[in-house]
């Protein structure tokens, strides 16, 4: 009676897989920076997913510590991220990525 | 028990998809944490249940705050009362409620019986903290180190001045 063996390693990382696809999608369709920084969260999280999977498969700490390290991580690139959005809400009233493409010719 | 994952593969891909084809922000983050929840799930059932504690503490108890704090903050100004109660309005909670009802039953259901059993080797959080501060303390560090320039740099983003010069320009 064992869960590890009933439950497929693959199927996890089908799931990481397409949690990651779907968030790619977002980052590359939408326009608006709040969902363009969902998106980003969603991939991070398939990500961790994948590495937790990893850890468990093996019965090692290492995947939760890496998973750990993208927590981290997605907390600084949110605090960043959310910063730059103030500025832009604030130069061009838009959260509109396309409005910041002064650099644009 | 292998329907516990599958339950909660299903709401995270639903949830997930919602976040990304959301139209509003607050409302997406809504979905976002339901799609964090039934991660957090999949992480318990993994036999991590510390990973499975930190998602919901830091990710949807303070990454999704943070974006609220902000999709909050930037409606200010022309934000009406009437908007407001347009993000809140009663219809807008059935579909997450629904989407987290799969989780909730698979709680009751592991709290109910003594059947649930996660993976046979369970890693709990004494073995992640020995791992933590002993081969790893080098990148425990220079994670500490990546948030406090996050700090820095959030704090010089979000002051004002930024944009009173831009008016110069």
């Amino acid at each position: 009676m064992n869960f590890a063996l009933s439950l497929p390693l693959e199927h996890v990382f089908v799931l990481a897989a397409a949690l990651f696809c779907i968030g790619l999608t977002g980052v590359l369709v939408r326009r608006n920076v709040m969902f363009v920084l969902m998106s980003l969260e969603v991939m991070m999280n398939a990500c961790g997913l994948a590495f937790v999977a990893g850890g468990a498969r093996w019965a090692q700490a290492d995947g939760q510590i890496m998973f750990m390290f993208i927590l981290a991580l997605a907390a600084a690139e949110v605090a960043v991220a959310l910063g730059i959005v103030l500025q832009l809400s604030r130069r061009f009233d838009s959260l509109d990525v396309d409005s910041a493409d002064e650099m644009h010719s | 028990m292998e329907s516990l994952f599958y339950i909660a593969a299903v709401t995270a891909l639903a949830s997930t998809v919602l976040v990304v084809t959301g139209k509003n922000a607050s409302h997406a983050l809504i979905y976002l944490i339901v799609s964090l929840l039934s991660v957090a799930v999949i992480f318990f059932l993994l036999g991590a249940p510390f990973a499975a504690a930190l998602e919901i503490v830091v990710y949807a108890g303070a990454i999704v705050v943070l974006f609220l704090f902000v999709v909050m903050m930037l409606n200010l100004g022309k934000g009406s009362v009437a908007r407001e109660s347009a993000w809140l309005r009663p219809r807008m909670w059935i579909l997450p409620c629904l989407l987290t009802i799969p989780l909730f039953l698979g709680l009751v259901y592991a709290l109910s019986g003594e059947s649930v059993q996660t993976a046979a080797s369970m890693v709990g959080p004494k073995t992640v903290g020995t791992r933590l501060f002993g081969p790893y303390l080098l990148a425990v560090e220079l994670a500490g180190i990546l948030l406090l320039a996050a700090l820095v740099g959030s704090y010089h983003l979000g002051r004002r001045y930024l944009s009173e010069r831009r008016e110069e320009v």
